[in-house]
């Protein structure tokens, strides 16, 4: 459902994605992991339109992903983003968080849209936090309306950008059995991430990406288990054995 | 004393005209520039090079002349294009333009305060351009950029005392009027002063208020 081919992007002189190959079929869990500045996030954002590319081809659904065309606007319905840093938006409840786009966007009646709201806030464990406004929830907290928030939008597949990178270690855990719970239920999902144990529990498939291009790609378990690359072997030992 | 006391019963009234126009000019230009400058701030964080550059200009001109001359050109010198205007008019057409430049500049430090992932959050979620500023971005900087408008609304309250010079019987050209007939120079511009920092108290303090809501975050 998601296909790039050969996708280039350059930041200036930079070129951070080197001709990046890949596909995400339809309820599969893809985890992209590899260095700071590899390009992992710079590839979800070019999936949905945040960032442009250069060349090359991105399909959702078959529809080419150009952010300068009308046509974004449906790819961002369709494939819904959550955040590092979470990105709520702070003058809003937790609930007219959720409710924005379907609101907004898909012009979907209110009230149904507040009663879908509601229903999403208890399946990520916040029902009670409805009408609480985002400072006042912890990191965790937001992350998982920042889920529901992606949730309402219906979308077929949710990006995930280091979802949990910016949490307490003790918040991180809450997140991830959400992101679990969604995996066990079919949304296909691509992960960019660092928790190793999620990427070998969860991930359908592993993608190692470093320097712009998949230097390694396969099943979450071989890939992680039996790295085949030196460059993935490193990067793994290090990852894993910090120490 | 006692004869300022008397002068005060006796001029009160017509000073008090004065306030209704001087009350009127100020709120007429500040809604004015407050638009204004919302049209030239929007443009010029539109990521359009034209509107941006357009704007920017704008705003350099408009900065660079003074409020005075801007109000002679369009009393006295728009007639001659075919455009005459009342002088309340080109009062509140005049402060309103001169005041939009830094209005303009007050909402786009506003919008550029908002973090870059506000945006894309919005983005992400489908919004359009103009969506995403008045559903996430302008309701945000509504907070930041309240204080200082605050002050220009004071500095307008001032401000409007200027178009006494193209004829507006605002409250310092009713002073200077009653003062030129009855020498009484003292008492006029001591009740005019006094007028005008009355007028400006409850701006100080809704400055303040906004102050202190901008700080609590």
């Amino acid at each position: 459902m998601i296909e790039l081919s050969n996708v280039h992007k350059s930041f200036g002189k930079v070129e951070v994605l080197k001709g990046i190959t890949a596909s995400v079929e339809k309820g599969e869990v893809v985890c992209i992991i590899g260095p700071s500045g590899s390009g992992k996030s710079t590839i979800l954002r070019c999936i949905n339109g945040l960032e442009s590319y250069d060349s090359g081809d991105i399909l959702v659904e078959g529809a080419r992903v150009d952010r300068n065309a009308p046509s974004i606007v449906s790819v961002r319905t369709q494939v819904s983003m959550v955040f590092q840093r979470f990105n709520l938006f702070p003058h809003r409840t937790a609930l007219e968080n959720v409710i924005e786009g379907p609101v907004y966007v898909k012009k979907e009646p209110r009230v149904e849209a507040l009663e879908r709201g509601r229903a999403l806030l208890a399946r990520v464990g916040l029902a009670e936090k409805a009408d609480v406004h985002p400072p006042q929830l912890s990191g965790g907290q937001q992350q998982r309306v920042a889920i529901a928030r992606a949730l309402a939008m219906q979308p077929k597949a949710i990006l995930f950008d280091e979802p949990t990178s910016a949490l307490d270690p003790e918040l991180v855990g809450d997140v991830l059995s959400v992101m679990r719970k969604l995996a066990d239920d079919g949304m296909t999902m691509v992960v960019v991430t660092h928790e190793m144990a999620f990427a070998k529990d969860v991930a359908d498939r592993v993608l190692f990406i470093d320097g712009g291009v998949i230097v390694e790609q396969g099943p979450a378990k071989s890939v992680l288990n039996q790295p085949q690359h030196a460059r993935t072997q490193d990067f793994l030992r290090r990852v894993l054995h910090p120490l | 004393m006692q004869a300022f006391w008397r002068d005060t019963v006796e001029f009160f009234p017509i000073l008090m005209s004065g306030v209704a126009l001087t009350v009127i000019v100020t709120i007429g230009s500040l809604l004015l520039s407050t638009v204004l400058g919302l049209i030239w701030a929007l443009m010029r964080v539109s990521g359009i090079g034209v509107l941006t550059g357009f704007s920017g200009g704008l705003i350099n001109v408009i900065r660079g002349i003074p409020i005075i001359v801007l109000l002679f050109y369009l009393y006295f010198v728009m007639p001659e294009f075919g455009v005459t205007l009342s002088a309340l008019q080109a009062a509140i057409l005049g402060l309103g333009i001169a005041y939009s430049a830094y209005q303009a500049e007050n909402f786009r430090a506003g919008i550029e305060a908002i973090d870059k992932g506000q945006i894309e959050a919005a983005q992400a979620i489908g919004m359009s351009w103009w969506q995403t500023m008045r559903r996430v971005v302008l309701p945000q900087a509504v907070k930041i950029v309240l204080p200082p408008y605050g002050n220009v609304m004071i500095m307008m309250l001032k401000d409007s005392s200027q178009a006494s010079t193209i004829t507006v019987a605002e409250l310092a050209l009713q002073g200077k009027l009653i003062a030129s007939s009855t020498f009484k120079n003292t008492s006029v511009f001591t009740l005019v002063a006094l007028m005008y920092l009355t007028m400006s108290i409850p701006l100080i303090l809704l400055v303040r208020h906004f102050e202190k809501r901008a700080g609590q975050k």
